[in-house]
């Protein structure tokens, strides 16, 4: 479905992104890992649109996107959250995944309908009415995700969205990814540091380091390869 | 078109600018530094003018000695409406600010009419009529000692940033609120101060102002328009942009009057302005944020 | 709506709509007033309070709109209703030129506040010196024949003149409530509060706030065209001034931001307020310039220190209101 061609970034000479490649299956759930730095938020950006890749292609269901403004990125069907939770605070719950909904919804009953669906799966339907600001982070993070989901999209792009879950939390939204993944068909690409949601997610791993790919592969085997350890740990690490 | 007249006339601009200047750099320094958009300073510096008269009227005070008092006043002033009224407003949405100072503009300005009523005010000082001269060209006497004095504050106040403890406590809290807290430093006494600084200087240019001009009630939306375009075409944070920007527009207006209406010469600041926030919002001197 | 603020709207609509039988002139004069700022600040909300671009030039759009109408009249004979298209047409290319070149070159904030008040400047200094609209000298218009309704014309007697207002601004309302439940309005809170997030959602900004500038403007420019029949004399050093635009705002200001019924009722607190202070000051045997303004600056300062979102919202609250 997403098929990321030798893409590079280089801010101010400094390279962030260099040659990158990976393919995205439909219906897959793939986990993008690294080191801070290592470049993993400028291939996401890129991705949905924030700014274009130097050099490389971008292509979604077969065509380009590389040089799509985010809300472009949006409506041919790659959805985002971001790192840090951007709520529309001043909104209630409900009204801030209707924003989301009308991208293919016309109507606001329509709208509405369809947010509340969504507001369910997430488990938030009964905050619906509450102002958006009143919300505990985990209840944010999910909001974005709905509020995401909203816009029906078939790729959905997550940036590090169970930093500062409980564990017991992380397990709750990785179900909800689960199920989303295996009824409605979504594609997921996730950025992610937890390791236990990565694990638990993901059906392939991609390794950045540097602003380069150094592995790839199921979770179970990337987490044993040298490079992937050498790159976390530091040299001569003995497993 | 005489050059000595037009010689005379780029002279007086460059003058006229230097005090523009001055008046730019409180501004400059206030917005820099505290982030206010202080949309009373044209107002402030009106004030100032009227002190300046009110001084010289009741106790013959030239405008240069009256800089000292009406200087310390707006100091004070500046400094207690930054703790009193604005520090509250640090964390609130920059419009709101804005808004703020909209209002407190608004307040100043018919006040002014109230107290002074709409006519004209001038100062009358033995040497305002004075001039040197260099054959056909002329150094209007207070347009000199005006401008002089705009360096000398101008200095004063670079050598107070870049020397003093102080002020480099001031660049502190410019470049980074969070950690100068941090670091120990009172942020809002130092906020306090600069605006303080910032009004002290607007104080001064008005005094030097009102051997130049008469004085209106209404010259205070004017002034603070005037203020913005020079601050914002010589980069905002920059001092020496503020002068050269005070500069640049003196000459221009005075250009402007000479060889368009005089009374669209203004029309060429606001025009300026518009064409630096569209292609150069950093300014000639301002770093790209 | 609750059924307490839908018998309270009843209520108000039955004494507005009763008003000019139940008043005198002058109280007349200043209903028409206060439902003009009301009007005129309903229309500036749509920018700020639903875009979130805050306009300190607004008087532009005022300006244009009464000197295109008056202008055309007087030339060329055309009644104002035609030439209310006229004006709003100018008006909208005005706004989006500004809108235009603010949001591609991405200024936003405070900076746009200063290129619109640039903009409306540059427009007063230039009519000044236009010569087909009367210059600095100003443009008149015939004054209205009071006993006759000349309806093509926009003439006649004031209560003719509180009618209209009343009905643009009941217009305007509805015309606002309307845009606020739907997707536009969801749409721009959405930009509002935060660009990016809306962007991630396929909102294209750019657009969306295109077009609250141009709704915006052209709202403005019918509320020029009406103060033009209205007060027939037109200067630019009035029309176009600063103080014209920070009068358009202090309505929602006072009122409440982006809210409905804020921009209403900022316009009738503020006018009454002024005026009963002006009156009672008059009495007293004080006639000075400027304490109105004074006043106006003054709450103004009040209610955006104690009250940021206005006088509105407390009150809906209070009893029990809708939004």
């Amino acid at each position: 479905m997403l098929s990321v061609d030798r893409i590079s970034k280089s801010f101010r000479g400094l390279k962030a992104v260099s040659q990158a490649s990976f393919d995205v299956p439909a219906g897959s759930i793939v986990a993008l890992i690294g080191p801070n730095g290592a470049g993993k938020t400028t291939c996401f950006n890129m991705i949905a649109g924030v700014f274009p890749p130097d050099s490389g292609r971008i292509l979604f269901q077969d065509s380009p996107i590389q040089h799509l403004r985010p809300d472009q990125v949006c409506v041919a069907g790659i959805g985002r959250t971001f790192q840090i939770v951007k709520p529309f605070a001043g909104l209630s719950v409900l009204d801030n995944v209707m924003v989301g909904g009308f991208l293919k919804e016309k109507t606001v009953s329509g709208a509405r309908k369809i947010s509340m669906e969504i507001l369910g799966k997430l488990h938030l339907e009964s905050k619906a009415d509450l102002p958006a600001s009143s919300l505990t982070l985990p209840d944010r993070k999910r909001l974005e995700v709905a509020r995401a989901l909203a816009t029906r999209p078939r790729l959905l792009l997550l940036d590090e969205v169970m930093a500062g879950l409980r564990p017991t939390e992380c397990d709750l939204i990785v179900q909800v990814f689960r199920e989303l993944n295996r009824s409605d068909g979504l594609t997921i690409l996730l950025i992610e540091h937890v390791m236990r949601a990565v694990m638990a997610l993901a059906q392939d791993v991609v390794v950045l380091h540097h602003g380069e790919i150094i592995a790839r592969g199921a979770p179970a085997a990337v987490v044993r390869d040298p490079a992937v350890l050498e790159c976390y740990l530091g040299e001569e690490t003995e497993v | 078109m005489p050059l000595d007249l037009v010689v005379n006339v780029t002279i007086a601009g460059v003058l006229t600018g230097m005090v523009y200047g001055l008046m730019a750099l409180g501004l400059s320094v206030i917005f820099g530094v505290v982030r206010v958009v202080n949309f009373a300073h044209g107002e402030m510096m009106t004030i100032a003018m009227y002190a300046a008269v009110a001084l010289f009227t009741l106790w013959g005070v030239d405008p240069f000695l009256a800089a000292i008092p009406v200087g310390a006043a707006f100091f004070a002033l500046g400094y207690l409406m930054q703790a009193g009224l604005i520090n509250p407003f640090i964390t609130r949405p920059e419009h709101s600010q804005f808004m703020l100072m909209v209002a407190v503009a608004l307040i100043m300005v018919n006040g002014m009419l109230m107290a002074f009523g709409p006519d004209a005010r001038n100062v009358q000082i033995g040497y305002q009529l004075e001039s040197w001269e260099l054959g056909k060209i002329l150094f209007d006497k207070p347009r000199v000692y005006a401008a002089a004095m705009a360096l000398a504050t101008s200095g004063l106040l670079f050598l107070f940033f870049k020397a003093t403890l102080v002020g480099k406590a001031i660049r502190a809290c410019a470049d980074n609120y969070l950690g100068a807290r941090v670091v120990g430093l009172n942020v809002k006494h130092l906020y306090a101060l600069t605006f303080g600084l910032g009004s002290a200087c607007v104080a001064i240019a008005g005094c030097m102002m009102i051997l130049l001009v008469d004085v209106t009630p209404n010259l205070g939306p004017s002034y603070t328009l005037l203020a913005f375009i020079i601050v914002i075409v010589g980069g905002l944070g920059s001092m020496t942009g503020a002068l050269l920007g005070g500069v640049l527009i003196g000459l221009s207006e005075a250009l402007a009057g000479l060889f368009i209406q005089p009374s669209a010469k203004s029309m060429f600041g606001f025009g300026l302005l518009i064409l630096v926030l569209l292609f150069r919002p950093q300014g000639l001197m301002g770093k790209k944020s | 709506m609750t059924p307490r603020s839908r018998i309270l709207l009843a209520l108000l609509g039955a004494f507005l709509l009763a008003l000019p039988w139940v008043v005198n002139p002058y109280l007349l004069s200043v209903a028409t007033l206060i439902l003009y700022l009301a009007y005129t600040g309903q229309a500036w909300n749509v920018m700020m309070g639903f875009a979130g671009q805050l306009s300190l030039g607004h008087s532009l759009y005022v300006g244009v709109g009464a000197y295109v109408s008056a202008a055309i009249f007087f030339h060329y004979g055309i009644g104002p209703w035609a030439g209310m298209w006229l004006s709003i047409a100018l008006c909208v290319a005005i706004g989006a030129a500004i809108g235009f070149l603010a949001f591609r070159f991405g200024i936003s904030g405070v900076y746009f506040a200063l290129l619109t008040i640039a903009f409306s400047e540059f427009f007063r200094i230039g009519f000044d010196h236009l010569q087909w609209t009367g210059g600095s000298g100003g443009l008149f218009l015939k004054v209205a024949q009071r006993d006759q309704i000349d309806l093509a014309n926009f003439r006649g007697p004031p209560a003719m003149y509180y009618y209209a207002i009343l009905s643009l601004t009941v217009s305007a309302l509805i015309f606002c409530s309307f845009l606020l439940k739907s997707k536009a309005g969801y749409y721009w809170q959405a930009i509002r509060e935060d660009e990016e997030a809306a962007q991630a959602l396929g909102i294209n900004t750019f657009r969306w706030k295109m077009l609250a500038v141009v709704i915006s403007s052209a709202m403005t420019a019918v509320a020029g065209v009406f103060f033009a029949f209205y007060y027939n004399n037109l200067f630019p050093e009035q029309i176009f001034h600063i103080s014209r635009s920070i009068e358009i705002i202090l309505g929602p200001i006072i009122g409440g931001v982006g809210t409905l019924f804020g921009p209403i009722l900022g316009a009738a607190v503020l006018t009454i307020l002024a005026d009963g202070i002006t009156e009672i000051l008059g009495a007293l045997g004080w006639e000075i310039p400027g304490i109105k303004q004074v006043f106006y600056g003054i709450v103004m300062l009040l209610v955006i220190m104690f009250l940021p979102h206005g006088i509105w919202p407390p009150l809906a609250r209070k009893f029990g209101l809708g939004k």
